[in-house]
């Protein structure tokens, strides 16, 4: 086996020093009638897993060989070469958790770049060193904001956060006491204000809102904040597409207190929807009760700059039943990954991505909104996504348009979530004009089916 | 490999001299009018069609510079750190072991890393096809029933098995109050029991470092809703009573859960199933090699038996009998999702690779991991303290008590060891070991290397009997000296701040 | 040593009773084994405890402990001194890192409290389980 560098030589020797004749006689402890080896087919060779994984991989549809225009919290933008040439450094790789910074000064000092470029982009002053997810970094950040009011009850969610989000926030607040209520979208495609505002009350510790939301419209993080802080309560900014950060007022301006949700555009691919890079930013005064792994600045001995993990006290391996966050690791490969991406694109190529995509996203929807049989239910301003109703259900004409090559949209009827002829629609840098009027014509080919 | 103790004796350095190892910050190296990008021309008109109170300013202190220097400075930072792919990485509890590169370029095939989740399942079925074949795969090596492959690590993991133990129980009536864990348990167990509505009932270790049945009949009531339980536990003991306490649990109506972050220690050799395990979580970067990245991402799958399958989350995959693959987002009983999407999906395809690159053979890999773990074991235990001489299986718990005598703690061991060569083990944990040095060598060692770590650990035993200053003031040798974690946390210096 | 003129509890706070006032703080002991401190986190004015109630918490690189108080009473001061500089309640646990004093609320509960020779006997009891 080419991963286990024990001679048979050597074996027979550890043996003798430990005092044994066989590895099995290590196992003792291990009773008989629990052993049992397992019915797996014989290993496979590097050739035969190359063919096996190549076989699995050529059934899927990708956003390299399509005409690619899914979103729904995931984007396709492009990622430099050297991104991922980089990825593969066995010092990046292979090491983990910068528990012992002496030899860890590369990941921690890269973390640190982490969270400074979502300080930047977020308008805040303190971000932590990622977490799992968007869904995730929202219940966390909304377990933050029950900590800092000391004893409120109750979140008030906008139903224009991403589905799956408000689902996540359902199954982790189900046995902790937290009231969760949601507040429907007007006619315009953002939350209503009048009634967010009309759900927050002195119990109220939370309200999040998100933007872009699931539906693509901009919203104005102010209705949020303003409202929460009048009850004092804290204003929660969502991000599902953290491109938009480039562009768009940012949560920081807008008075949010906290923003959270999925930095996986900024730098790392889709993957199939994981591992993707959950980000978490706050003011400094709530700094002490941000969740998961943050990277400080400190001096080593001889009194140079060096880096060190710290309050990492709250943390489960330490405060046990008394954590404040069930985040464990953090995604560190993907914060890489992150930070080379923002540090190569910087000021100009960020916002540069943002425009493009926004450009795009408003071609290709005033083209689909000419189409006789497509309307845009939301009049709203949108960022690079937008939904679209169609003449009959969106999922089986997505699903006829993906066998011609073409990935159209995200139907909301595989959230359960609204009309079944709606489908949301997403643009990034990376689809050509040609792109968007090849999807234009089989719309409109299609929709006339009958 | 020898060690001359001269070579290694420290040179003072000029504290006016930077190092040669040191690296600028990324906002550092910035210079207006520097690109390291480049976009195609807009084919589109560019428009802005979003209110101007909607929009920003540019993004100040974002940084203006090349791929050039990009390259150079990620490639100097990555230099900083210490790697398995530069040696014996003995981080107890952590499992750092090498990570088979195939499985790296699978999982960047167009049809994984370039794949969407939302994707029609008619143009999906190879990575539905993927995550339902490692299911497969993990029901055969635990013996369970089922598997849900979309917590994001282990500690979400946990939370997703406490929470269907609570949604079955609850299910009959009475979800229950308490969960019961040994006092050696990783933190994250009694967390997760907190997050999942419990409260935590710890439970003494016995002299042996084992759960103490009578301690366990005694807190069993019909209150508790399960014992977690890690096994083998976080001294590297397997609880040989296994099967009496999973009988004491289920007796009263309990679940027995399974912490299986070290299932490395016995994957291929044993199955959870048979010892009476109902649910357990799974570490893919522990067991099965993915990379641990600096810190993520990891992948939690858990499985269960037959029980709480209903209350697996949302989504799982089903194949249909026509041998098509399939969503099953209805499970009405279902406690939820946990994320989005299906999980850490490029994780599932490294560890599918590796599961068949070892396939009937894996038990191998516990074979290694425990004889590496023992033989360090053997080679050390007249010089460093044992606490539980009880047997081990994949990793050792030493402590400091000899070296204390001479003022030399745990954290001054794992300080001098890097100067060494190697990572420091795990420190201070588990709880129950004070001063402990927990270490785990892994299957991916070779006796070569398992010798140089043996003579440095040796080395530093000797150090601190003649020499203990050496040791107090270690590393001498890494990219900087002693980091004052201290002032760190008393003056929070969290970010980059322009103009400074 | 333990000042033989406080009160101690086994979470190891100490009190020091000056007229209806009680002056807190953690022991020598504790100090030494969270090792240095590193932030405070302490109740407002006015704030009304019950004897044995959670009072704040301290915290350094390895630990973080809630801290509890040996006695029942309406927080009247608040060490502000050891909040902004933490590591005083290392160097001086009995004297300048006092943490807050209590209005006491009755004369009975002093007296579940141990004495400076039982505590110094609780600590070694406490070290030898180790």
């Amino acid at each position: 086996m080419k991963f286990l560098p024990t001679s048979d030589a050597d074996r027979a020797e550890m043996l003798a020093a430990i005092g044994v004749s066989s590895v099995d006689d290590l196992f003792v402890s291990i009773p008989a009638s629990v052993r049992q080896a397992p019915s797996l087919p014989p290993p496979l060779s590097e050739i035969e897993v190359r063919r096996m994984f190549g076989n699995l991989a050529k059934k899927n549809a990708n956003a390299r060989e399509t005409a690619f225009f899914l979103g729904a919290g995931l984007y396709h933008h492009y990622i430099s070469a050297i991104a991922d040439q980089m990825l593969y450094r066995s010092e990046w790789l292979t090491a983990y958790t910068p528990y012992q910074p002496e030899v860890s000064q590369g990941t921690l000092q890269s973390i640190f770049e982490f969270q400074t470029h979502i300080c930047l982009l977020t308008g805040l002053d303190v971000a932590n060193a990622s977490l799992y997810e968007g869904a995730s970094a929202l219940v966390e950040a909304l377990l933050m904001a029950e900590r800092l009011s000391k004893g409120r009850t109750k979140v008030v969610l906008s139903q224009a956060v991403h589905p799956e989000y408000r689902e996540t926030v359902r199954t982790y607040l189900a046995n902790l006491a937290i009231e969760v209520v949601e507040v429907a979208v007007g006619p315009d495609g953002a939350t209503d204000a009048a009634a967010l505002a009309a759900e927050i009350d002195e119990k109220t510790f939370a309200v999040a809102v998100q933007s872009p939301n699931f539906y693509g419209i901009v919203e104005d993080w102010i209705a949020a904040s303003a409202a929460a802080h009048a009850k004092g309560a804290l204003g929660l900014a969502v991000v599902a597409e953290a491109a938009s950060l480039a562009l768009l007022a940012s949560p920081g301006e807008k008075g949010i207190d906290i923003a959270c949700g999925e930095a996986q555009s900024l730098g790392v691919p889709m993957h199939n929807g994981g591992p993707i890079l959950g980000f978490l930013a706050c003011r400094t005064a709530h700094q002490r009760q941000i969740p998961g792994r943050l990277v400080g600045q400190t001096r080593d001995a001889e009194g140079r700059r060096a880096f060190c993990l710290t309050l990492s006290t709250r943390e489960q391996h330490i405060r046990r039943e008394k954590a404040t966050s069930n985040i464990c690791t953090n995604q560190g490969l993907m914060a890489l990954a992150a930070n080379i991406h923002m540090s190569l694109l910087g000021k100009h190529g960020l916002r540069e991505v943002a425009q493009q995509s926004h450009a795009k996203a408003e071609y290709l929807k005033g083209r689909i909104s000419a189409l006789p049989e497509y309307r845009l239910p939301y009049p709203g301003p949108t960022f690079n996504e937008f939904l679209v109703e169609g003449p009959r259900a969106a999922a089986p004409m997505i699903a006829e348009l993906a066998r011609r090559g073409i990935l159209a949209g995200v139907p909301l009827s595989r959230f359960g979530a609204g009309p079944v002829n709606r489908f949301l629609v997403a643009v990034t840098e990376m689809n050509t004009r040609e792109e968007m009027d090849r999807l234009v014509s089989a719309l409109s080919e299609i929709g006339r089916e009958r | 490999m020898s060690l001359e103790v001269e070579e290694k004796t420290p040179v003072p350095r000029d504290p006016l001299d930077p190092g040669p190892r040191h690296e600028p910050l990324v906002f550092e190296l910035s210079g207006q009018g520097k690109v390291g990008y480049s976009l195609p021309p807009l084919d589109v008109p560019d428009v802005t069609a979003i209110p101007r109170g909607l929009l920003r300013p540019e993004i100040a202190g974002e940084t203006e510079i090349t791929e050039v220097e990009v390259a150079r400075h990620f490639t100097r930072l990555s230099q900083l750190n210490f790697s398995i792919d530069q040696g014996l990485y003995p981080l107890g509890s952590c499992t750092m072991k090498h990570n088979p590169r195939i499985n790296e370029e699978m999982a960047r095939l167009a049809g994984f890393a370039a794949a969407h989740p939302l994707a029609p399942e008619e143009v999906s079925q190879g990575t539905l096809e993927l995550a339902w074949r490692l299911e497969k795969a993990l029901i055969e090596l635990t013996g369970l029933t089922r598997v849900t492959l979309q917590p994001s690590a282990g500690a979400q993991g946990e939370l997703a098995g406490i929470l269907m133990v609570r949604a079955a129980l609850a299910k009959e009536g009475n979800p229950r109050r308490t969960v019961l864990i040994p006092d050696s348990a990783h933190g994250t167990n009694p967390a997760s029991a907190h997050f999942a509505g419990y409260t935590v009932r710890e439970l003494k270790s016995n002299a042996r470092g084992t759960l103490d049945l009578h301690v366990l009949e005694e807190a069993m009531t019909e209150d508790v809703a399960a014992l977690m339980l890690t096994v083998p536990n976080t001294l590297g003991i397997f609880e040989d009573r296994i099967l009496e306490i999973a009988e004491i649990v289920h007796g009263k109506g309990g679940y027995l859960y399974c912490d299986g972050a070290n299932f490395n220690s016995f994957v291929g050799i044993a199955k959870p199933g048979l010892m009476g395990i109902d649910v357990m979580h799974m570490n893919l970067h522990k067991t099965f090699a993915t990379p641990h990245g600096g810190g993520g991402p990891g992948s939690g799958p858990v499985a269960v038996c037959e029980k709480l399958v209903p209350y697996l989350p949302r989504p799982t995959i089903e194949r249909r009998p026509d041998g098509t693959y399939v969503l099953d987002l209805q499970r009405p009983d279902s406690i939820g999702r946990l994320r989005t999407f299906f999980g850490n999906y490029g994780m599932f395809v490294r560890a599918l690779a590796y599961i068949v690159s070892y396939g009937n053979r894996i038990g191998e890999v516990a074979q290694g991991a425990v004889l590496n773990a023992n033989y360090i074991r053997a080679r050390l235990a007249s010089l460093y303290h044992l606490k539980y001489d009880t047997p081990t299986l994949h990793e050792i718990v030493f402590s400091d008590k000899k070296q204390v005598e001479r003022g030399v703690h745990n954290v001054d061991i794992g300080k001098r060891l890097m100067d060494y060569g190697f990572h420091p083990p795990t420190i201070s944990f588990p709880l129950i070991v004070h001063g402990a040095l927990m270490i785990e060598p892994t299957e991916t060692e070779g006796r070569a290397s398992l010798d140089a770590f043996i003579h440095a650990m040796r080395e530093i035993a000797r150090e601190v009997e003649e020499d203990p200053q050496i040791v107090l003031n270690a590393p001498h040798t890494m990219p900087v000296r002693r980091v004052d974690e201290v002032a760190a946390a008393r003056n929070l210096v969290l970010r980059w701040k322009p103009g400074s | 040593m333990n000042p033989e003129d406080l009160h101690y509890t086994k979470s190891h706070e100490w009190v020091r009773i000056d007229g209806e006032i009680g002056t807190i703080g953690i022991t020598d002991h504790a100090q030494k084994e969270l090792g240095e401190i590193v932030y405070l986190e302490l109740p407002e004015l006015g704030h009304v405890y019950d004897a044995e109630a959670e009072f704040g918490t301290v915290e350094s690189v390895k630990a973080v402990s809630e801290l509890y108080t040996p006695l029942s009473g309406e927080v009247v001061e608040v060490n502000k001194s050891a909040v902004a500089q933490p590591g005083i309640v290392n160097d001086d646990p009995y004297g300048d890192g006092w943490l807050i004093k209590l209005k006491l609320s009755s004369d009975e509960e002093v007296k579940r409290l141990m004495s400076a020779e039982d505590y110094g006997e609780y600590v070694q009891s406490e070290e030898k389980a180790k």
